[in-house]
């Protein structure tokens, strides 16, 4: 509601001041702290409408059909280099962003392979897929001793059949469940694109399917902070909201994020700038911004998201640097792997793999 | 010239809304997917002259549509969405008849109040009405509270993420559809029929059936044509209220153009689809008609 309203004064604004410059941004929702978008207006008097979206297919659409209309989108690594294959990204101009030297080479190190070189994007937050815990429920079903930090807990039958009692939902996106089923399966290379991955994974995936409640990329925020479901497998700042929804709501729910010790993937969230944007000059302004090292860290404060910005950290909150779930440890940091894009082919077996999982046909 | 005006307004509606989008859709159908943007070749490259439109029909063919029938996800798919649609338009039917008919019998100072009853849903948007359909269905949601409060159940039922909520949620949200047209009808039927069907001997039963059924066919047909074509390529309500169970062509439609950006065949089950729907229904009306006509004669 917020962002609509923001979208409609900017709308208004131009309305009003047609000469005024304009930036249009399409990021995640509930992805930033909005006062940030009034300061960059203040800052640069460039009319910022922000929009959002919640899914990388519906992002990838906009951009390969081409004309979008926006000048800085956030596409996260995978998709972002299947995206600058296809020409739908410009190179950016270093000169006009002097705050890239805030960025930090762990995490550009790792975004080389979708993105070498950092030519066309920066790193905006990154973070890890893994387990929301509703504490309280999971012990009443499995007992204290619950292997809650353990891909166990969703992948072995017995666990999760007890569990869809209370309800168990996982993300509605193959190519993250599927690395997540393999390293449960002990398969060497959980990014293994090949027939017979597949099939592990279609074979792990499978077994735990009738104790799904239900795939989906975003309702297990909720579900997780109003206590309809014990566990989900999601995105890591999206169950600390729902920790911390729990919390403010006092429902007696009490959330935890988890990072499996088997392993977890890495997923990076990358700032572009479309081929076609409107205007570059702006979009170079806002990545400025962005980069500004107190900026990213009160992004990072409100959204519970770690950043690729070395400079940031110095600002960032303690419950956000200082949490193991958001910054992991050297170990875990060292346990976490990183996949690559599906070509056409294996991404028309992947989805069809998926659809069967989900609905047996 | 009156006429020839006419004439050409729904002509040009036709064009605008339905031939031109068909001919573009058709067209990315026989394409070929490609990583560009657009996502598909060949483009139609008119600055190469006669040339370039010759190898663009070259390259055209019907390979999408051969690919659906090797896999049985498709068909499975469409037939499920005609079920589906099918038992949510009688389900509507059943629910809207009634309404329908108790407004037209209702007084003619309430009326206008009544139809206001049933349009005022729409001044809401439709995604925050389908939104509270999942508070109140969910398992922890005001259904199952109430029902536990009452002692009717002792556990939660399952009621969110199943078919049930598919199609509580398209009747309540088509239902509107059906019961305009019904109403329109029967507001339109003449009393006095009704009136020499009882004088001739008629109950009020068998008056109902044999008077007001049969002159409130045409509306009953609209109703039933409004509520299922929509219904049979729904995408929000299953993909809401739905589990990952529930298959229907929209959810498969959305696959191919969004997970596997393979417009070229997300077309093609666009382009079937149509021709499952507008053919039946085609068939209908000139069977209609001919009825008419031998009537008429």
């Amino acid at each position: 509601m917020k962002k609509t309203l923001i979208t409609t004064t900017a709308l208004i604004a131009l309305g009003t001041a047609a000469a005024a410059e304009e930036v249009h941004v399409y990021n995640w929702s509930d992805y930033i702290d909005e006062e940030l978008l009034t300061k960059f207006e203040e800052e640069t008097g460039i009319d910022l409408v922000y929009d959002v979206f919640d899914s990388n297919e519906l992002l990838e659409t906009k951009m390969l059909a081409g004309g979008s209309g926006y000048d800085v989108v956030v596409p996260t690594g995978t998709f972002l280099q299947r995206q600058i294959a296809a020409g739908a990204f410009q190179k950016l101009d270093k000169s006009q962003l002097p705050n890239i030297e805030n960025m930090w080479d762990v995490i550009s190190e790792r975004t080389e392979v979708y993105d070498p070189g950092s030519e066309y994007s920066v790193n905006y937050m990154w973070g890890t897929t893994g387990l929301g815990v509703n504490t309280a429920k999971v012990a009443e079903v499995l007992g204290e001793d619950a292997p809650v930090d353990s891909l166990s807990l969703i992948f072995d039958p017995a666990n999760i059949e007890k569990l869809s009692e209370c309800g168990v939902q996982v993300l509605d996106a193959p190519t993250e469940m599927i690395p997540a089923a393999l390293t449960y399966a002990g398969w060497e290379d959980p990014d293994d694109h090949s027939q017979e991955a597949l099939d592990k994974a279609e074979e792990v995936l499978s077994a735990i399917r009738p104790h799904v409640q239900k795939f989906h990329s975003s309702e297990y925020i909720n579900a997780l902070a109003n206590g309809d479901i014990c566990v989900a497998f999601g995105w890591s700042g999206d169950i600390l909201q729902a920790r911390d929804r729990a919390a403010e709501a006092d429902n007696g729910v009490e959330v935890e994020y988890h990072i499996p010790k088997e392993g977890a993937l890495m997923w990076f969230d990358q700032m572009a700038i479309p081929t076609d944007a409107p205007n570059p000059e702006a979009a170079h302004k806002f990545l400025n911004f962005i980069m500004d090292a107190q900026n990213m860290a009160a992004a990072s404060n409100y959204v519970y998201y770690a950043n690729g910005n070395k400079a940031s950290q110095e600002f960032l909150a303690e419950d956000v640097i200082g949490d193991p779930a958001i910054y992991p440890d050297e170990e875990t940091l060292d346990n976490l792997y990183t996949v690559t894009p599906f070509g056409p082919k294996e991404q028309r077996l992947l989805t069809r793999m998926w659809t069967r999982v989900k609905s047996g046909t | 010239m009156r006429r020839l005006v006419l004439i050409l307004v729904p002509y040009l509606w036709l064009l605008c809304l339905f031939l031109i989008p068909f001919v573009i859709v058709m067209k990315i159908s026989l394409s070929d997917v490609a990583l560009s943007i657009p996502p598909y070749t060949p483009q139609l490259d008119l600055s190469a002259g006669w040339q370039g439109i010759r190898d663009f029909f070259a390259e055209l063919d019907f390979e999408n549509f051969a690919f659906l029938t090797t896999d049985d996800l498709y068909w499975k798919a469409y037939l499920s969405s005609l079920q589906i649609a099918a038992i949510s338009t009688v389900l509507t039917l059943l629910v809207g008849f009634p309404i329908a008919y108790a407004m037209a019998q209702s007084p003619d100072e309430w009326r206008p109040t009544l139809m206001m009853l049933v349009i005022l849903p729409f001044w809401t948007s439709f995604l925050i009405r389908v939104y509270s359909w999942m508070g109140i269905l969910a398992n922890e949601g005001v259904l199952n509270q109430v029902l536990l409060w009452l002692g009717i159940i002792d556990s939660p039922l399952q009621i969110l993420n199943t078919k049930t909520a598919v199609y509580i949620g398209i009747v309540y949200t088509y239902l509107p559809f059906m019961i305009l047209p019904i109403y329109a009808a029967l507001e339109r039927l003449d009393g006095s029929l009704l009136e020499a069907a009882e004088d001739l001997g008629c109950s009020r039963i068998s008056a109902f059936w044999l008077v007001t059924v049969p002159l409130s066919k045409n509306g009953v047909i609209a109703g039933c044509f409004l509520v299922f074509i929509p219904a049979v390529g729904e995408f929000v309500i299953p993909s809401l209220l739905g589990g990952s169970k529930t298959l229907m062509i929209g959810k498969v439609l959305w696959e191919e153009f969004f997970s596997n950006r393979d417009w070229p065949v997300a077309s093609a089950v666009a382009v079937i689809l149509l021709l499952i729907l507008v053919i039946p229904i085609v068939l209908f009306q000139r069977q209609e008609q001919k009825q008419r006509e031998a009537e008429g004669t």
